[in-house]
């Protein structure tokens, strides 16, 4: 059978496969990533400014802005570590080396919108609570969080072997999930300074739509920001890989 | 100004920083790639799989 015939065989398969070609993928999140950009910003914008002008709270006063920010980086937190998790699974099953670029240039962007969520809770919690830290489950499992995004950062910078990098850290990354439920239900398995969900609970949601809009708007824009951030660190990922495959060939042709 | 003003304050500035700091990052790391990309494509180095 020819090469071509075997190819056509595969046509279920053939739209994912060549989004998946790292050359294609290029291309297309090169068309995409600056309207995605301006999407992100805009809307971002219109959240916040929404928040702006929504009502202060009763009891919050005008801390309950942070609100705006801060509960969008916590849901990014963990939004992100499944979206590496996912990847793993690619790694793992597929072993598609986009999964892998995939993981690792969203370990960094996780990190950082964890480490925004504890710093902006902990900016809201000196006024509200009276303390900037308390080890509850909630505040602790996001800090082990951050601590496992650091970690997988580290161990695939430590691997020199990308292949085996790329399985070490996607068993790890999946390993690592067990830690999301638990920052979801924390506060309601344990006794949590933290307050309980007001947005995604079974009854729906208990905050007031003067509040809730405006909320759900800028959990959109740095959704949008996050997936472009994603989408252009994965392709700066895609450029290094390139990088030190041709400095294998030219140092292989040195060698003769 | 009122205290809780400050909080607020701080918390939206210290997400723009970070936010903007990743995106710099990025941004840089980014361009830093596609400058050894186009150095060793003017040095006629080419992947196995773009090989003439």
């Amino acid at each position: 059978m020819s090469e071509a015939s075997r190819q056509g065989e595969r046509a279920p398969t053939g739209l994912i496969s060549s989004l998946a070609n790292p050359t294609r993928f290029l291309q297309l999140s090169g068309r995409i990533l600056p309207w995605l950009i301006a999407l992100a910003i805009t809307v971002t914008v219109a959240g916040l400014v929404l928040g702006f002008l929504a009502p202060e709270d009763y009891q919050q006063g005008t801390t309950v802005r942070i609100m705006y920010i801060h509960v969008p980086f916590a849901w990014l937190s963990m939004l992100c570590y499944t979206v590496m998790a996912c990847s793993a699974l690619g790694t793992l099953i597929w072993r598609h080396p986009l999964a892998d670029v995939a993981l690792r240039a969203a370990a960094p962007i996780g990190a950082v919108f964890t480490a925004l969520a504890l710093a902006t809770g902990s900016i809201w919690g000196k006024p509200m609570w009276g303390t900037w830290w308390v080890w509850d489950a909630r505040l602790t499992s996001v800090f082990v969080l951050f601590l496992m995004y650091l970690g997988l950062i580290a161990l695939n910078r430590a691997l020199d072997d990308p292949g085996r990098a790329a399985r070490v850290v996607a068993v790890l990354t999946l390993v690592g999930f067990v830690n999301i439920p638990i920052i979801k239900f924390s506060v309601e398995w344990w006794n949590t300074l933290h307050q309980g969900a007001s947005v995604f609970r079974m009854d729906g949601p208990t905050v007031d739509p003067s509040m809730l809009v405006p909320l759900l708007v800028s959990a959109t824009g740095f959704s949008l920001l996050f997936f472009a951030l994603h989408l252009a660190a994965m392709r700066v990922e895609i450029w290094r890989r390139r990088v030190a495959a041709m400095r294998r060939v030219a140092a292989r042709r040195a060698g003769g | 100004m009122d205290r809780h003003d400050l909080f607020v304050l701080a918390a939206y500035g210290v997400a723009f920083l970070g936010i903007a700091g990743l995106a710099l990052w990025v941004a840089i790391d980014g361009r830093l790639r596609r400058r050894e990309l186009a150095a060793l494509d003017a040095q006629g180095v080419r992947r196995r799989s773009n090989a003439r």
